[in-house]
């Protein structure tokens, strides 16, 4: 089952709207609540950056029997050094995106520790992949 | 502790999700900063924070969090409540700074997350 949002950067008061629908398909499909709460908290942290980061994005999230792949693309500026933005505190994120809430630094290792498979792919001046894969079993 | 407990505790009144007002917590977690919450492995604590914007409730829900306490009398806005009913989250509202809710409910006996 694959399933398409759109997300605008910028926009925090529907960022988080993509997280919430998975959340209830994954419920429905009766998914225990330990590996939805992982699913969501890094798909979350991977809107969010879209929306405080990026121009805009697309989530696409494939579930199947085995697990869920979400994919980010987004078009923005790109992450230059990717090791430094998976460092712990790491941030540029702007004052606006401060007063959100957000901007700890703490967002990109959290999705890469509840992701069983997690990849990012960045090209400055264009934008950023993530992927980040959860198998439903274990 | 009871919700209603907490409440009285803090000068609070329930903003929404007042029928989950005789359920028990027994942890609390204190930020402003929503991505330091969304490490916490568990679901069951009361966030305490002084942010109170749509984000602040969809990290509750996405952290499977069921009570949020929001100091120094900020506005929950309408579009707060559309979430948190939602998700059926209880959010309280308190006058006190966060410092002063979160020293209370310590002293009081909610345990910390760390
Ligand atoms: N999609 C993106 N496009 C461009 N830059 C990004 C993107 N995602 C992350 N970054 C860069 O990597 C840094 C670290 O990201 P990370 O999510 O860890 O922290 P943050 O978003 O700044 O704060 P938070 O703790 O709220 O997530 C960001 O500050 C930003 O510089
Ligand atoms: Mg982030």
């Amino acid at each position: 089952m694959l399933t398409e949002y759109n997300v605008e950067g910028g926009d925090f008061t529907r960022a988080g709207y993509a997280s919430s629908q998975i959340k209830k398909t994954l419920k429905n499909l009766n998914i225990s609540p330990e590996i939805i709460k992982r699913v969501v908290v890094a798909l979350y942290e991977a809107e969010v950056n879209i929306v405080a980061h990026a121009f805009k994005g697309v989530i696409s999230a494939d579930i199947s029997n085995s697990g869920i792949k979400l994919v980010l693309e987004d078009e923005g500026p790109g992450i230059p050094d990717i090791d430094m933005a998976m460092t712990k505190g790491y941030s540029t994120a702007s004052s606006r995106v401060r007063e959100m809430g957000f901007g700890a630094g703490m967002g990109l290792p959290n999705i890469k520790d509840n992701a069983d498979r997690f990849n990012i792919v960045s090209r400055v001046g264009e934008g950023t992949r993530v992927t980040i894969e959860i198998d439903f079993a274990g | 502790m009871k919700i209603s407990k907490i409440c009285e505790l803090v000068n609070g009144s329930i903003v929404c999700g007042e029928s989950k007002k005789d359920e028990e917590v027994e942890y609390a977690f204190a930020s402003d900063l929503m991505s330091d919450v969304l490490t916490v492995r568990s679901g069951n604590f009361i966030l305490i924070t002084g942010l109170a914007n749509v984000q602040s409730v969809r990290t509750a829900e996405m952290s499977d969090v069921s009570f949020m306490l929001v100091c120094r009398d900020k506005e929950v806005t309408p579009a707060m409540i559309e979430v948190a009913d939602e998700s059926n989250i209880l959010i309280v509202r308190s006058p006190f700074s966060m410092f002063r809710c979160s020293g209370i409910l310590f002293k009081e006996g909610l345990k910390p997350v760390f």
